[in-house]
């Protein structure tokens, strides 16, 4: 009982004191929302309006009806009209173009007969984004002239995008995002929380109160785990307001699984704080966990495709296991239940990273 | 069973790598007494306090505080002891009131007196206007009255003060000894150590350390009175040319100046040490007049740290 005050304690003077600390109460809600917008807009692996140019030497109407297709996609920007295919060349290498379209002199034979390429794409390789783009207009549809039966060539392969039909990007990268975000806020908030207590003197203090280490680490991360779910709320309301990410699964699902996100993650901070001896060093440490996080757990490469190696480091960050969460849940409809072993996991790692942290914060100074 | 000693320490040591801080430390604390460590900086106050409160294990050595052996149950302990952290550690972006709140709830002070208690204190350390001020925007003394409010609020049997005065300004140590002497006065025991002597003299009792080692220890007067040393005092014309001379005599332990005053300090073996002086200082040629005096706290300071002067 005597503990719970304590505790009680330790969670007021830290919200009064985050009250008056205006730089991380901008960051609370600072930093959701403009890695929310930079990610949202910036990061967009759906491209629209390349610059290109078209070599017609074709020049049938079976031709311009296809240019006026390959417009109508969006994807390319027709911004040129060019002779021949080293014209093509020549704006590709001075970077005017990044795709250049060879339509041959025999396209109409060609595209009657299945065994030969009918259009020819230059493609800029030094993006590597563009070649996906390349294999996207490959499969582009071209429903003209049935009498050519031309629809059967360019359907030789149907894919139906689940859970994304529009394929924005948004609704892959927010439930990462959501992620990466919560990560870098919480464990950037609880690593200094306990140095930042040595470095002024107060830790001397506490240590000499009745105050166990498990109080002050147990009090230390209540009013952040509150913190984090004002922020969840925070990502999802941008998310639907202007990136219109669905949650198709349970609400509540999502913030249990993210409850135990961030539980994990003030862990992982706190443990960081006992190591550190300085506030700087906290952060080097920070980053240390931040980079994988961003690179490694399946938020900008897809997991299946890392090698084994980098895989196992994947697996140990909690990211990697709240992305798995996230997705399921906003963009798969999955219950909580089918990703057990994904919340499993977190709590474990909640549970072991805080006895760490309370092993290693002794109440003494030797 | 109730000592009546509050601390009880037994060849008490503290070793870090290569540096023994504190070496085989006695010292018996009578209940309810203003005890004093004084020494210089390094001289292991800070680390035998930190010993005693159970922050530090100690190396080699037993001590018993408040009948409670320490570091064993330290845990019982710590709601008994005020400990007052020679820097300031209360939390600068919380107000005089929040911080002894916070206190407060952290002792488990009993809620039913615990605003009550805290506006005696406010009251008691001169701290009620201050009561929605950020501690962090105070001066050196109105911290170390809020730090001394809060290591007190619990009332504790024993307070430990690492260096309580080592920023505050000459009037706001008389009024924080007044506030030390009112609570001695109500039966806490206190442990301060100083570098101050005026402070030093304050003190029911003191121990001298010095690297580490008690050289003394005893009632301020007791010091005083066993100096094993003649003091001399010599008023000269020119100090610095009778510092010199006096320097020259082997008897001599010690010469401090102060302003044109000179401090001698000579062992007691030595039977005539006024006139051995006078003799140095007209073989040198210099007016001076020496007469024999009683021995302050620094002195007893000096004798005890002093090096002997032969192996130097």
């Amino acid at each position: 009982m005597k503990s719970l005050y304590r505790i009680m304690a330790i969670v007021k003077k830290e919200i009064r004191q985050l009250r008056r600390d205006r730089l991380t109460f901008g960051m609370i809600v600072g930093l959701p929302v403009i890695q929310m917008l930079m990610f949202g807009y910036a990061i967009n692996t759906d491209v629209r309006n390349l610059r290109t140019a078209v070599s017609d030497q074709s020049g049938t109407h079976l031709s311009q009806q296809f240019v006026a297709e390959l417009r109508q996609t969006q994807v390319v920007d027709i911004i040129e009209f060019v002779e021949s295919v080293d014209n093509l060349e020549t704006l590709l290498r001075r970077g005017k173009i990044s795709i250049g379209v060879v339509i041959p002199h025999d396209f109409d034979r060609r595209v009657s007969d299945r065994s030969r390429a009918a259009v020819q794409l230059l493609v800029d390789g030094t993006d590597p984004t563009m070649l996906g783009v390349a294999n996207q207009l490959r499969t582009m549809p071209i429903g003209f002239d049935s009498a050519h039966s031309t629809s059967e060539l360019s359907q030789i392969f149907e894919v139906r995008p689940f859970y994304n039909p529009e394929r924005r990007t948004p609704v892959n990268i927010i439930p990462g995002l959501m992620g990466v975000i919560l990560t870098m806020t919480m464990i950037l908030f609880t690593a200094v929380a306990i140095v930042r207590e040595r470095e002024r003197g107060n830790l001397e203090l506490l240590i000499n109160t009745p105050l166990s280490s498990t109080e002050l680490m147990v009090g230390k991360v209540i009013p952040y785990i509150v913190i984090g779910m004002l922020q969840l709320v925070l990502i999802l309301a941008v998310g639907r307001l202007l990136f219109d990410v669905p949650v198709l699964g349970s609400i509540i699902d999502l913030f249990l699984a993210a409850t135990t996100f961030v539980a994990a993650n003030l862990a992982l901070g706190l443990l960081i704080s006992t190591a550190a001896t300085t506030q700087f060093q906290a952060m080097q440490m920070m980053v240390f966990v931040l980079l994988p996080s961003i690179l490694l757990s399946g938020f900008m490469f897809p997991f299946d495709g890392m090698p084994t190696f980098a895989q196992y480091i994947g697996e140990v960050l909690p990211n990697t296991h709240f992305i798995r969460l996230t997705r399921g849940i906003m963009l798969r409809d999955a219950a909580l239940a089918e990703l057990l072993p994904d919340l499993l996991y977190l709590i474990g790692f909640t549970l072991v990273a805080m006895f760490m942290a309370a092993m290693r914060f002794s109440k003494r100074l030797d | 069973m109730r000592s009546e000693f509050a601390i009880k320490a037994h060849g008490l040591s503290k070793q870090f790598g290569q540096l023994r801080a504190v070496s085989s430390l006695d010292l018996m604390v009578p209940r309810g007494e203003i005890y004093g460590f004084l020494g210089p900086n390094g001289s292991g106050k800070s680390t035998t306090i930190r010993m005693l409160c159970g922050l530090l294990t100690p190396t080699e050595g037993t001590a018993t505080v408040l009948d409670t052996d320490v570091p064993g149950s330290s845990k019982e302990l710590k709601p008994r002891i005020g400990y007052m952290t020679q820097r300031f550690s209360l939390f600068g972006d919380l107000t005089v009131f929040e911080n002894l709140q916070f206190i407060a709830e952290i002792y488990s002070y009993p809620v039913a007196g615990r605003s009550s208690r805290i506006d005696e204190l406010l009251e008691r350390y001169d701290l009620a206007e201050m009561r929605k001020q950020l501690a962090g925007t105070m001066s050196g003394g109105e911290r170390q009255r809020l730090a001394l409010a809060c290591a007190v609020l619990h009332h504790p049997e024993l307070l430990l003060l690492d260096e309580p005065t080592s920023a505050v300004d000459p009037q706001s140590r008389r009024d924080f000894w007044e506030n030390l002497f009112r609570l001695a006065g109500g039966g806490t025991t206190i442990l301060v150590s100083t570098h101050y002597m005026d402070e030093a003299e304050r003190c029911h009792r003191l121990a001298i350390l010095d690297h580490g080692v008690k050289v003394a220890d005893g009632t301020p007067q007791e010091l005083q009175n066993r100096t094993g040393m003649h003091i001399i005092e010599v008023i000269a014309d020119d100090p610095y040319a009778a510092q010199s001379a006096i320097h020259e005599l082997e008897a001599v332990a010690s010469v401090t100046q102060l302003g044109t005053r000179l401090r001698v300090l000579i062992p007691d073996s030595q039977d005539r040490p006024g006139e051995l002086v006078e003799s140095a200082l007209a073989a040198s040629n210099i007016k001076a007049t020496t007469r024999l005096t009683t021995a302050t706290l620094e002195d007893v300071f000096v004798a005890v740290t002093m090096q002997p002067r032969r192996s130097a």
